[in-house]
């Protein structure tokens, strides 16, 4: 089945002009509730109130304040923000191509494929040149209103997009102390290294299920049919240091059985 | 009792940790809290009246109108059109995996062998339980063999996968999707890629390598907010529209706490025992920011 494409722009740079189609590369898996009133089961919905009276306020009669000090805000009327929304554009405007290790991890939000809008051999063979000399291009585009900054890269002979947070978005914690404590013992850190090492593996995502949401549908199902279900609770463990050396030494006892 | 939307947005206004648990690799035992790294995007406006009082955001009844606390909100699910199911927070910690608060952490692989697409968000993982010397030891041996650890576990109601990255000595998650969230371009409808002509691709190479550089993402930031705020400050600076933010006593009890806490200051501590190594960073703006975000509790622009 295929998917529509959720907006229309052209990849710039140089003399180039890419059009292509956005698609979503994610789909959303999750069960989503809704939030209800207990007494009567009716959804519940959101709306402003005044702290003092209690009283619901209309939307539209609510005003967005800035705050500019402590206890000072500056009203901003609505007209003031559309003009303050950027510009309308088709354009992916590309930055710069980058070494893809630049890009870390720690900016991706969201992806999106790339689809050609009509010319394909183009589309094609700029994936394969991305790929070829191993590159990822920083772009800019405005979509629905919104600045956004993405990656661009080659993704199985296809191009795809990744949204990138903003930096203000990033906790940078560079800056953080290590924990301390007692120095560990080189014989702790040999059985650590020989734990990674016996699990050292391959990234196979398909390995992964989602068991636990097939567990909550279960679980709604059997509610649903007016079954019983039972309740326990959780009791945290009592961690112990002295007892690291013997943990280390027995799972390394345990994986080296489980492979012989 | 938060839903999926609050678990995805708490910054953890009070400093407490938004979870804890324990990293498990073969019988060793990490206990970990966990604080979020990735800040919201909201554009930190408030929604006032005429005078300039706080609006709160609150829930409220679809059928009587009233206006709701927590205590009076259960989470449904929708069976059929109208229909829901209430689910309790203690049945779905209860068909939680036997273990429920183990972050089990199955293997260790290259970081770069994970694909964009999968990256959701991040998570600092602080040392808890009074001891940090597993910690310690998980973190010089990732850091040493240069790998990072694929791990499970169930926070909140939602199974999750993730990667466990250190540091500099610190552990952090990020967390990844599943294989059946990421689309194949074949679902999409993409046609297959063709066979491409060497020219073109050689064409497209070459303006590649004429426009490569270095990259500082510092230099991304959201230029909207930027442009908001020097909006309000010149309107400030005039005195338009200028008004005083009054504290309402009935705003503090029925929202999160008022006091915003730097989540960097939140982790120093459970680092370093309450020793900073350098002075916190003030960041009024930011806490003005994240006070505005609490207060008016607008969900975060996606």
């Amino acid at each position: 089945m295929a998917a529509r494409a959720i907006w229309k722009g052209v990849l710039r740079f140089g003399k180039t002009k890419l059009p292509v189609k956005l698609y979503s590369a994610v789909q959303d898996h999750t069960i989503h509730f809704r939030l209800l009133h207990k007494t009567d089961n009716a959804p519940v919905k959101q709306q402003m109130v005044d702290p003092e009276t209690g009283e619901p306020v209309d939307f539209k009669d609510a005003r967005k304040a800035f705050p500019v000090m402590r206890n000072r805000m500056v009203l901003i009327e609505k007209e003031e923000l559309e003009k303050l929304e950027p510009k309308e554009s088709r354009d992916i405007e590309i930055k710069r191509f980058v070494d893809p290790a630049d890009i870390d991890h720690r900016w991706y939000e969201r992806a999106y494929y790339l689809g050609p809008d009509g010319d394909s051999a183009a589309y094609f063979a700029l994936a394969a040149a991305l790929k070829k000399k191993n590159r990822e291009a920083v772009a800019r585009w405005v979509m629905r209103k919104k600045d956004y900054v993405g990656a661009l890269h080659e993704h199985e002979g296809y191009l795809a997009l990744i949204v990138l947070r903003y930096a203000e978005e990033v906790v940078d914690a560079s800056a953080l102390p290590r924990p301390e404590g007692r120095p560990l013992q080189k014989k702790e850190i040999e059985m650590g290294e020989q734990l990674v090492a016996a699990l050292a593996g391959k990234f196979d995502p398909s390995q992964f299920r989602d068991a636990y949401r097939d567990r909550v549908m279960d679980l709604i199902r059997t509610k649903e049919r007016g079954g019983k279900v039972k309740v326990k609770t959780f009791r945290p463990k009592k961690t112990d240091d002295s007892a690291l050396a013997g943990a280390l030494a027995a799972s390394l006892t345990g994986l080296r059985r489980k492979s012989a | 009792m938060p839903d999926d939307e609050d678990v995805e947005e708490s910054e953890s206004p009070s400093g407490r940790p938004f979870w804890s648990g324990a990293i498990t690799f073969g019988l060793v035992n990490v206990p970990v809290a966990i604080y979020p790294a990735n800040r919201s995007r909201t554009v930190s406006m408030r929604m006032v009246d005429d005078e300039g009082t706080p609006l709160q955001r609150r829930y409220v009844c679809s059928k009587d109108g009233k206006v709701l606390d927590w205590d009076d909100i259960v989470r449904g699910y929708e069976v059929k059109p109208g229909k829901f199911v209430v689910v309790t927070d203690e049945e779905l910690e209860a068909i939680e995996p036997r273990k429920s608060r183990d972050i089990d952490l199955q293997l260790f692989v290259g970081l770069e062998e994970i694909d964009p697409m999968f990256f959701v968000r991040a998570y600092f993982l602080a040392p808890a339980g009074g001891t940090t010397k597993a910690y310690r030891l998980l973190a010089e041996v990732m850091e040493r063999t240069g790998r990072a650890g694929i791990a499970t576990f169930v926070m909140r109601a939602k199974e999750y996968v993730v990667a466990i990255i250190a540091e500099k000595g610190i552990l952090r998650a990020e967390t990844l999707r599943f294989e059946d969230e990421i689309r194949k371009a074949e679902d999409i409808g993409l046609t297959k890629p063709a066979k491409v002509s060497p020219a073109a691709v050689n064409k497209f190479a070459t303006e590649i390598a004429s426009h490569t550089g270095k990259v500082n993402f510092r230099e991304f930031f959201d230029e909207y907010a930027e442009r908001l705020e020097s909006l309000a400050k010149k309107k400030e600076a005039r005195g338009q529209d200028v008004v005083k933010a009054r504290a309402s006593s009935a705003s503090e009890s029925a929202e999160p706490a008022g006091e915003v806490v730097d989540i960097l200051d939140v982790l120093r501590k459970s680092l370093g025992g309450g020793v900073a190594k350098k002075p916190a960073r003030k960041a009024p703006a930011r806490a003005a920011k994240k006070a505005a975000k609490k207060e008016s509790g607008r969900p975060a622009r996606k």
